[in-house]
Formats: C-alpha cells, structure tokens, sequence
C-alpha cells in the first residue's frame, strides 16, 4: 500500500504532519528551548509507605548551580502542596507528611543544566520512617490493614467507592434460571501505557506581563489550561498551554502531575523558564498507570447456547490517590458496557474501588474508559461457555449477537447503540482467516501434540465523551468547539480543541473540511495544541476525536457553506434558495453555468460585492459540538498462536482484525490506529506487567523489567473493513483510536488457552509470559500482579 | 573534555563533561533535535544514530567516545535537498504516526539497505528489532523499508565510514 497524493475530501492520503517527522523537524517538549531556561529533576521516595521524619536541603541548595530546591513543606506554605485529582480526590504533589507509593515525588530540584538537576538530587538527605504496605488490592479493606489517605479527618479504612449498575434482582433470577453458569476470577492486571516520548514541561512565567506560558505534553490543553487556573489560583486569560508534537499518548498525557505544577512553581521562584522531563523509571513508576482491575465475572446461558445474563464484582486497585481520568458520574469508567455485543435479558456489575500503596491512574492506556477490562471480562466468558458447552466459539457468537434490526439498542445497563451489523463483520474475519481450515488443521496439530490455539473477540466500544449532560470531567462538560477561517483567496485555516498525539489530525481534520467544502486538503490548515489559539475543549482521549471534535469541524465547515451561500445568491443576483451545491461552488439551480466557487465567494465576501441585510461579510464562523450520544465502534479480531509446551513460548502466527468504525476519512490512518492497537494487546497479553512486591516495590521500572512487544512479536496484521455508519454523527464516522487495544487482548488470551485443552485449561491471566503459560500446563498458576512465588 | 565530532560531514569542537551522553551533546549542544531520548536502558532505540556507519544508541554512547569520530543523524539523511528513500518510503507508506520513533527507524532502515538492498520482510524485522514503535505496530515500517528498497536512489551511500 502506498497512499495517494492528497487530493480533496476523504480517502487515503499521505500526512501533512509526516513532512517535518521524516526530517527530524519536530517540535517536542523536550526540543522546546527558551532563553535563560533551567531544569527541573524530582527526588522520589524509595519507600511505598513510610513517614517522612525531616528533609535536609541545604547541601542541594549549596550546590553552585542549583536555583532552587522545593519541599512540600514550602508547597505547604503556598497551598500548592496538594492538588485535586480528575476524580475529585487530592494528590499530593510533593509529600508533607508521608509516602504513600514507592516513587511518589518528595523534591523538586531547579539547576542550571539537567545533570546538575540530578546532582542535587543525590544531596538531598530525606528522613523516613518505614510502614506497613498494601501492595495486594485484595487486602486492602483488611481490619488491620494500615490506613493509606490518613491525610483526611476520620478516614478509617482503604475504601474508595462502591458503584453499580444494571438489575441486580433481575440478574439473580435469570441466573437462578439458568441451565448453565460459568464462573471465573480474573486479573486485567495494572499496565502502563508507557508513550516513547515520556511526560514533561517547559513551564515560563513572565513576571512583568503575568502571563504563565508552558509547553506539556498534553492531550486536554484546554482543561489543563482551566486546571491550572483552578489548582494554582493563576488568572485563566493569563494562562497559555501549548502542546507541541506529542510523541504519543495513550492516556498517559492527560492527567496533570506533580512534576508540572513543580516546574511551575518553579518559574515562579526563579524568575527564569523551568524545563521537566520524566526519565523512563520516573515515566513508568509515577505518571499514570492503567487497569488494575480484579474481576470475579459469571455468565448464564440456556443449554442451547442462548446467553442470558452477566454479573462482575470487581475489585478495582486505584493506588494512593484516586486520580482516574474518566467523566465524574462514572467511577468505574464506562466498566457497565460489559454486556458487550450480545442481546442479554439481565446484567449487573459492582465496583469497588480501593487504595492501595502504588501509583495514581487507572484510566490511562487506550481503554475508552474501562472498556478494555469490560471487552476482556465478556470475551473471556463467552470463550469459556463455549468450552462448557461444547459449541464452537464463533458460533456461540453469531448465535448471540445483536442483530442489524435491534439498532439503536438500549442495553440492559443503559447504553445506546447506536448501529451495527455484527455477525457480518465477524463472518468476514472468519472468511478472512479461513476459519474452518483453522479448526482443520489445529485438529491434526493436537493429534501429533502440538499446541495451537485460535482466539475470537468481538467488541463493541462507546466513544466520544458526551453529551455534556451526562459527561463532565471536574465540571467541565464534554463538548468540543472548532473554528473555521476562509480567507480571500478560499484558503482556510480550522482551529480545533484536541491534541493529535500521533493520530495525523493535521491531515484528517484539513480532509473534513475539504469534503465539505470542496477545495483541496492542502488548502486547509489544521491549528491546534495552543490554548491562545484554539476554541475550548475537551481534549483528545477516549477516542473523542473524530466523534466529536470531526463532527465539530463538519458542522463549522457547513456553517461556512450556508454563508457562502448568502454572498453568492448576491455574486449572481439570485436568491440563495435557488441555489445548489456541487463540491466547491454554488451554482443556481437548472442553469450550471451561472455559479460561483467557494474561492470566488471568499474573495467576494471580503470585497465590495454588496450584501444582503444582515449578512456580515467574510465567511468565517464557529460552533461547540455537544455529542447526542456516543458512537459505538465494533470489530471482530481472531488471533492464532503455537505455544510450546516445554517452555511456555506463545508466538503470534496470524491476526485477523475487521473493524467497523463507520465512515472513514483517511482509511490509511484508520488502518495504522488498528495496528498500533493489535501490537498494544500483543503487548498486554503477553508481555507488559507492572507487578509488586510484598514491600510495594515497583518490579516493571524499565524497558528492560516491562517488555513492549517489537517487529519480532508482531505478526503482519490482516485487516478487513465494514462499514456501518453511525446515524448520529454529522459524517457518520464513529472513532477507532482505541479500538484495536480494547479488543485485542481477549483474542490472544483465547487462543492461548484454546491451545492449552489438551492440558484442561480454563484460563490463565494476562501477561502470558513463558513463566505464566509453563506454571499453568504444571497446574500450578501464580498471581501476575504480585511477585513471582 | 575536549573533542571534535564530525557530524553529517562537519567538524563541531565543543569541551564537555567526560560523562556527557551523545545523545544529549547532539540535542543540547548541536541543536540537532531530530534524535530522540526514550529509555535510559538502550531498549528503546529513538537516540539511534550512526557512529562511524554503524547504528548505535547515543543514549549508551559518552560524547567523549565519538571524539574524532563520524556521527550521522536524521538531519543528516537529505541529500542536495532530496529526501533519502527511506524517508520518502516512510510517507508514502504510512511507516509513522507520532514521530518519535522515526528518526532512529529511518537511521536503521539506511544501514540495512545499505548492507543489504533487498532484505526480506523478516530481515527487516530483525533489523529493526532493537527499536520500540508504540504507534504503528511494525507493519508500515516493515513496508516503508520495502517501499526504499523498491525505490533506490541515484546517489552512491555516502562516504562516512573508516
């Protein structure tokens, strides 16, 4: 494949953005460089629990070039010690009166170059008295476990919340009813989205104009930029968060950490810029973490393979400070889209969150919310009934799914579907892997002892946060505003509020404005990543994008549109109600001839053509999308593996993966987002773990500890294409950011347990390291998310 | 110290920290911030650069090491203005989406196609297999190598071994 020229309007075309990528041209944060700037380096706790006895700065301070050292107690002395979390707790920001996760920031260094930084950290002599740790979720409401957050009055134990959703009396009696129930505990355990370009900021604040300026890593400027104004008391229009080229995301950059209102601060204090970059530890041990979800899942069903209903407990580790990322009403995320893509008659879920002595996060890595954990949970169930009813698994799929005619589907947890055609899309990933030939020759496999496994998911996403009734984060409603200049020779310029981190909106946004106006996509600039110079929004996550920040660039390009239409019924003395649209000009209707393009009404509307009353002249306009509803992407992915049996090696052979995300723009972007997501699966399934010891201590703090998957785990992806429209959205696409990480995981777990019949496996948590997949053919499995025992 | 490193063909005489990774002599002291910094560990590949035609990782490299050495960067792929075809086959094939992997990827693809200008899709892999892409899951890559391979350039690889 090799993409087309650009041209107008949707369909592959090669990147705008890749120019100044292949060239070593971009901007990131650590590439941004100011005048008189200094570096920031952070000393973290060594302990996961301890009290902090004194903190001696003074060798650090009298390093000949450190600038400054903050403590928590100077934080203190501000306010600024502790801050509020995307879920309504507090986290400290640099530690007062104990730490509470191994890694938790305890100083801040200000130096002259960044080795320096580091120097000092080394001088910095930190007195701690050592705590009991809870490093097991499960024995974290314990009667004698140590109480985390004794930072709040009264706290008494480790709970955080309790939430539901669904009928639970309902669900007992379909379950009651049942001719079949098939129970399992599982762990999603705790990841990290670990993006190549770790967390950082350059933060500068001018002290004559009062005007704080930072370069982060963000995927969310905006609600950074309003965060800032609420954390930090600074006046908003004195606020400018520019996000430059991000070196990917995944989650990671949403949140606000320590390390930038430290950097703040410290521009502040110093009077000169400050520039934070995480290192890898620092990246993996503090700023964001994802999953950490302990589940105990059951599904009911008839004999006849007609599943009925579904139920989790879930046991959800949020670490030291509650600081997921997801809309306030949702606690759990969007967890109760567990009833996936099946027609159920009864589902309830129970979530309880607790802390435990680890990092942050939770919502954090491509997981639209907690839907990976609710994909994995239905996937992995469904794949078990089979086994319990001795059915194929593709067939108890096709046999349960939602059918074309049920759409918009209310499922029995609230959610909207908005469309879907299911088993079609899953009977094109079995045409494509040529299943029954599969299943053939797996059969002759097995009879010669070799152990080969095909695994199925089907996973139905709910993306684009709102609408803003329903979706807020801190207050903060989920719409997204764009903006649209057309200038006098029909160039435009589209302002827009979320933050590509690799996704290519450069391309793809200048794509929907030039569908929809009909000029060429190289006449269109994509503005964004710098509050001062784009319109309010929420951001980019949740695979939000296109569902919500593209319908926005839809309706202000079609907003345009209706102007030019006004200006050219005066360009051809006609009413504009008898004028027609054709790709790029407005012509009136029955008389082709007499029209006017967009280009000649731009110059028109910015020249002495005279107006109709009440037509203001240029074609500029603006809007703020507030989603109806979310959009519901789906695809079904099939993963084959050889696993051998003598050391436990799982080698990915082939994955299939047909998606429907609606209408695409770039179908060759679409198709990268997929294969960035597979290889994301690949990884969780099968190698990334961030696990801990008995003292809390972090066991995946370097690439060397947490794997990621390369070119040589990765098979070459096979991908086919459906497309549903969403009825909703303005151009009918749907988002598929996440897709590809929140359905992958279960494929690869069902076919590595597929291929492990022989050893009368049922399952075996994630990652299936060589350790994992030999442990559980002795029969003798361990718990990923503790150390090794 | 004091060192002079030839980088992309030109001698730059700088006196550093013995301690000084390469990485970040080419990122702060050269302004050449198309190489990236990832990992500390060596696992990661973005600071991939060329030292005397061989593909090293500059974040394990001391500046002092590459005195009176030749280092090649990304900035140093163009030729007289013309892209290198790993990275025309980098756009043409959709082989980035963030970026900030490219940099080593494409200083790798160069030394493969270099040694060896027809390499198979699993050659390809291998080569690449010191690197972390956590956007493109390898399969554009793999094809955007394919794509320099199909589409070599006129110009002879450059003189920058010893």
């Amino acid at each position: 494949m090799t993409a087309p020229a650009p041209h107008h309007g949707f369909g592959s075309m090669r990147r705008k953005e890749d120019a100044r990528f292949i060239r070593g041209q971009g901007t990131y944060v650590d590439d941004v460089k100011v005048p008189g700037m200094l570096h920031g380096a952070i000393l973290h706790s060594p302990y996961a629990h301890a009290r902090i006895l004194s903190v001696d700065t003074s060798a650090a301070e009298a390093h000949p070039k450190v600038k400054a050292v903050i403590t928590g107690a100077m934080l203190n002395a501000m306010d600024l010690a502790w801050m509020p979390t995307l879920s309504n707790d507090v986290q400290a920001v640099l530690a007062t009166d104990k730490v509470r996760f191994q890694g938790q920031e305890v100083a801040f260094v200000v130096a002259e170059d960044r080795y320096s930084a580091r120097d000092a950290l080394e001088l910095i002599d930190v007195g701690y008295e050592p705590l009991p740790v809870v490093s097991d979720a499960r024995r974290a409401l314990d009667a004698d476990a140590p109480v985390i957050r004794d930072d709040v009055e009264d706290r008494t134990d480790n709970h955080i919340f309790d939430w539901e959703a669904g009928d639970r009396a309902r669900t007992d009696e379909v379950f009651a009813a049942a001719d079949v129930v098939v129970s399992q505990d599982m762990i999603y355990p705790r990841v990290h989205p670990a993006p190549l370009e770790t967390c950082g900021i350059v933060a500068d604040l001018d002290k004559v104009s009062g005007k704080l300026t930072v370069w982060t890593t963000t995927q969310a400027p905006h609600a950074h930029r309003t965060l800032y104004a609420l954390v930090a008391g600074l006046p908003e229009h004195k606020i400018r968060v520019i996000s430059p080229d991000i070196g990917g995301g995944f989650g990671n950059k949403v949140g606000i950490y320590p390390g930038y209102v430290c950097s703040i601060v410290g521009s502040i204090v110093t009077g000169r810029p400050v520039k934070w970059m995480e290192d890898r530890s620092e990246n993996l041990m503090t700023t964001s973490f994802a999953r950490d979800y302990h589940m105990s899942g059951s599904i009911a069903a008839t004999r006849d393979g007609r599943v009925l209903g579904l139920r989790v407990e879930t046991l959800a580790d949020h670490g030291a400070f509650n600081g997921s990322a997801q809309p306030t009403k949702f606690p759990a995320g969007f967890f109760h889209v567990f009833t996936g893509s099946y027609d159920l008659r009864a589902a309830h879920c129970a979530v309880t969150g607790v802390y435990t002595n680890k990092a942050p996060g939770g919502v954090a890595y491509s997981c639209s919310f907690r839907i990976t954990e609710a994909v994995y949970l239905v996937e992995r169930l469904m794949d078990m009934l089979a086994d319990e009813l001795g059915t194929d698994p593709a067939e108890l799929r096709l046999k349960n799914l939602l059918k074309p005619e049920q759409f918009p589907y209310t499922s029995v947890t609230g959610w909207e579907y908005d469309s879907g055609d299911y088993a079609k899309t899953l009977r094109v990933a079995l045409d494509l892997a040529g299943y029954d030939a599969l299943r053939k020759e797996q059969a002759e496999k097995r009879a010669r002892g070799e152990l080969m496994g095909i695994g199925i998911s089907f996973f139905t996403e709910a993306v684009g946060a709102g609408p803003r009734k329903h979706m807020d984060i801190l207050g903060l409603g989920m719409a997204d505003g764009a903006e649209l200049r057309v200038h006098p020779t029909g160039k435009a310029v589209l302002r827009i509020s979320v933050q590509t981190q690799g996704q290519g909106h450069e391309t793809t946004f200048a794509q929907i404005v030039a569908q929809e106006l009909g000029i060429p996509a190289d006449d269109v600039e994509v503005v964004h990543g710098d509050t001062d110079q784009t319109p309010f929004g929420l951001g980019t996550y949740g695979s939000r994008s296109t569902p919500v920040s593209g319908a926005a660039a839809a309706v202000v390009t079609r907003k345009v549109r209706e102007r030019a239409r006004l200006v050219a019924g005066a360009m051809l003395e006609a009413d504009p109600a008898d004028l027609e649209w054709e790709a790029g000009r407005w012509f009136v209707r029955g008389d082709r001839s007499s029209g006017a393009t967009i280009q000649e009404i731009a110059m028109a509307a910015h020249g002495n053509v005279e107006l109709p009353e009440g037509v203001e002249g240029h074609l500029d306009a603006t809007t703020v999308y507030n989603p109806p509803n979310l959009t519901y992407p789906y695809g079904a992915y099939i993963c084959v593996v050889d696993v051998d049996a003598g050391t436990g090696k799982v080698t990915v052979r082939r994955f299939v993966a047909v998606d429907d995300c609606g209408v695409r723009i770039n179908p060759m972007i679409v198709e990268g987002q997929v294969h960035g997501g597979l290889a994301d699966g690949i990884g969780m399934a099968l190698m990334q773990l961030v696990a801990f010891d008995e003292d809390g201590n972090h066991l995946g703090a370097s690439f060397m500890d947490y794997l990621l998957p390369t070119a040589m785990e990765c098979p070459s992806w096979e991908l086919g294409t459906t497309v549903t429209p969403s009825p909703h959205h303005p151009l009918g696409a749907k988002g598929v950011g996440e897709s590809a990480t929140v359905g992958s995981p279960p494929a690869v777990v069902n076919a590595v347990v597929d291929a492990l019949r022989p050893y009368d496996v049922r399952h075996a948590d994630m990652p299936l390291t060589p350790a994992c997949v030999w442990r559980t053919i002795q029969g003798n499995p361990f718990r990923p998310d503790l150390a090794i025992t | 110290m004091k060192v002079t490193v030839n980088v992309n063909g030109q001698d730059y005489e700088r006196d550093v920290e013995p301690r000084q990774l390469l990485v970040h002599f080419l990122r702060d002291e050269l302004d050449l911030t198309g190489t990236h910094w990832g990992c500390d560990t060596s696992n990661c590949g973005v600071c991939a650069v060329w030292l005397d035609g061989v593909p090293v990782k500059s974040c394990t490299v001391l500046t002092v090491m590459a005195d009176d050495r030749f280092v090649r960067t990304v900035e140093g792929l163009e030729r007289d203005g013309e892209l290198d075809p790993v990275q025309q086959g980098f756009t043409e094939c959709h082989g980035l989406q963030c970026g900030f992997c490219t940099s080593g990827m494409l200083m790798t693809a160069r030394w493969l196609l270099d040694q060896n200008p027809d390499p198979a899709d699993e050659e390809i892999r291998e080569a690449i297999s010191g690197q972390l892409c956590r956007c493109t899951g390898y399969e554009n890559i793999v094809r955007s190598v394919r794509w320099a391979a199909e589409h070599p350039a006129a110009y002879d690889a450059p003189e920058m071994t010893v």
